[in-house]
């Protein structure tokens, strides 16, 4: 017998691998036709072959992601204070703000091309828009969210409003601000890659457009397979990091429900 | 004074109406009173919180235009800051009120002493490092009374703040109280709705009535001091339980 923990740890792997080999099994078993659904062996034959343009392309939508994920964090944290900050700022924004996150962004795409022509910045644009709502939220709930006793308590010191955003809202909000990095990057990542299928020259999510249309099926799913790995890495680097940051709110139970 | 909240339909809850109250510099007060009968508003207009629709509010000869900024305040949740050492939590008050927000950065060392001086006192030695949520509620309470006294305020507001604790462990704090108000001297207003606490603790218990609360006796209690806990099984002591809880009873009618 293994001990729990151990299998634990090995059943993501042993669950990938069986679905690799069960994937690789009915291809074979019902002779599908590569064009349809390649086998992994493949796949993996042509992630080989074609290496230096998958990761050139991977870099491009890592730098897309990357860089309308900044513009997000930075544009979230703004909008997400002052929304905090006032209840009649809050009420104001809060229509315009579910209209446009209820928006399809891929809607917004050929604006953005139309503005800003073919190329990385409707990507990264597209990153941004689609990313930016999560950060806001959270942000702005962490700052309303005070207990109103604890707020009784300073204000009956003479502390301002300044004061108690500084000393209980910003870290009572960075649980969730952290907490919202992980959604936010997940979901910039599927935005510079709809972007750049749509309308781009570079990028994972051009190769396998251009790939498609030649009907090069093994690097359609290389690329695909690229896109997962950049995702778990990047969502796992930011559960991590809000792991390391804000670890009294994990021993606290503080903030459960986010 | 009277204080009207407007309320979120329109149609306003008067909390408190015809309210007069009047405590000595360096007395106990208790309140007492049935459950929604405006204690906490009480507290919240005298500490400058609320403002009132009619009448003045003067705390040491001043009328109270906005929050005081003096005063110390607990609840019945001790709300203390899950990301600061318990230290670092009685500490907060002397980062807000001057004059010491202003020289709190150059005498850190000697506030930390200052802080571990009166968690010593509540019983609370060694545990200036540890994060709140390794702390019992009773010890989260005694941190909060040490968070609302460490800027020695004049005035200290407890609304219910030992509601939430077991028999023992209140009564414990009530000797925590006693202790600290013998030894500082400050002035406290204390809310309960536990009759033994208020004649066990106070100087005047003052009952309110039902919502529009106003007060509607006070009494005097003249038990010696210092009070030990067995005092809490003298006729005498039973006695003022008793009278209190009858006038308790009228209001609610
Ligand atoms: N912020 C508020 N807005 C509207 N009504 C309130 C508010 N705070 C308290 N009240 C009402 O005022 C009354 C007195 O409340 P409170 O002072 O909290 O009572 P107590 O502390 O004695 O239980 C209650 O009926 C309550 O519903
Ligand atoms: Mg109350």
């Amino acid at each position: 017998m293994m001990p729990a923990s151990l299998m634990e740890r090995a059943a993501p792997v042993a669950f990938t691998l069986g679905l690799g080999i069960l994937w690789e099994a009915i291809c074979w078993l019902f002779n599908i036709d590569p064009i349809i659904l390649p086998a992994p062996s493949a796949i993996a034959e042509s992630a080989v072959t074609h290496w230096k343009p998958l990761l050139r392309h991977s870099g491009a939508t890592m730098w897309t992601t990357l860089a309308g994920f900044a513009i997000a964090v930075a544009f979230g944290v703004v909008l997400g204070m002052v929304i905090g900050w006032s209840r009649a700022i809050y009420r104001g924004l809060y229509p315009v703000m579910v209209g446009f996150n209820s928006i399809p962004k891929v809607a917004v795409v050929p604006i953005l091309v139309i503005w800003f022509g073919i190329g990385e910045i409707p990507a990264i644009l597209t990153a941004f828009l689609i990313s930016f709502f999560p950060i806001v939220v959270n942000v702005a709930t962490g700052l309303a969210t005070t207990e109103p006793e604890l707020e009784d308590v300073l204000r009956a010191l003479g502390a301002r409003k300044l004061d108690i955003i500084l000393k209980v809202g910003i870290p009572r909000a960075q649980p969730y601000f952290f907490g919202s990095l992980k959604v936010a990057i997940t979901l910039a990542f599927v935005g510079s890659v709809v972007s750049e299928t749509i309308a781009a020259n570079a990028g994972i999510g051009y190769l396998m457009s251009v790939a498609g249309t030649n009907f090069q099926m093994p690097l359609v799913f290389a690329g695909l397979i690229a896109l997962a790995i950049e995702g778990i890495a990047m969502y796992a680097l930011f559960a991590f990091i809000e792991m390391r940051t804000t670890r009294w709110a994990f021993r606290s139970s503080f903030a459960a429900g986010t | 004074m009277t204080l009207t909240y407007a309320g979120a339909s329109g149609d306003g809850v008067t909390a408190v109406q015809g309210l007069d109250l009047n405590v000595e510099r360096g007395a106990f007060a208790a309140v007492v009173g049935p459950s929604g009968c405006g204690k906490s508003t009480l507290m919240k207009l005298a500490t400058g919180l609320v403002r009132p629709n009619e009448g003045r509010i003067a705390v040491d000869g001043a009328l109270v235009k906005g929050p005081v900024k003096i005063a110390g305040m607990a609840f019945q949740n001790a709300n203390l800051l899950p990301w600061r050492t318990i230290r670092d939590n009685v500490l907060l008050p002397l980062e807000i009120v001057e004059p010491h927000r202003r020289r709190f950065r150059r005498n850190k060392a000697d506030y930390a002493a200052r802080a571990d001086r009166l968690l010593a006192l509540v019983g609370l030695d060694g545990f200036a490092e540890r994060f709140p949520w390794e702390l019992s509620g009773g010890m989260q309470q005694r941190t909060s009374l040490c968070r609302a006294l460490i800027h020695e305020p004049a005035l200290l507001m407890l609304d219910e703040p030992f509601a939430a604790l077991d028999a023992f462990t209140r009564e414990e704090l009530w000797c925590v109280l006693r202790d600290l108000w013998a030894r500082i001297g400050f002035t406290v207003i204390l809310v309960t709705h536990d009759l033994r606490e208020a004649a066990f603790l106070a100087d005047t218990v003052h009952v309110m009535s039902a919502r529009p609360g106003r007060i509607v006796a006070s009494r005097a209690i003249e038990l010696p001091r210092p009070r030990a806990l067995d005092i809490c099984f003298e006729p005498e002591f039973v006695d003022i339980v008793h009278d209190l809880r009858s006038r308790i009873s009228e209001v609610r009618q």
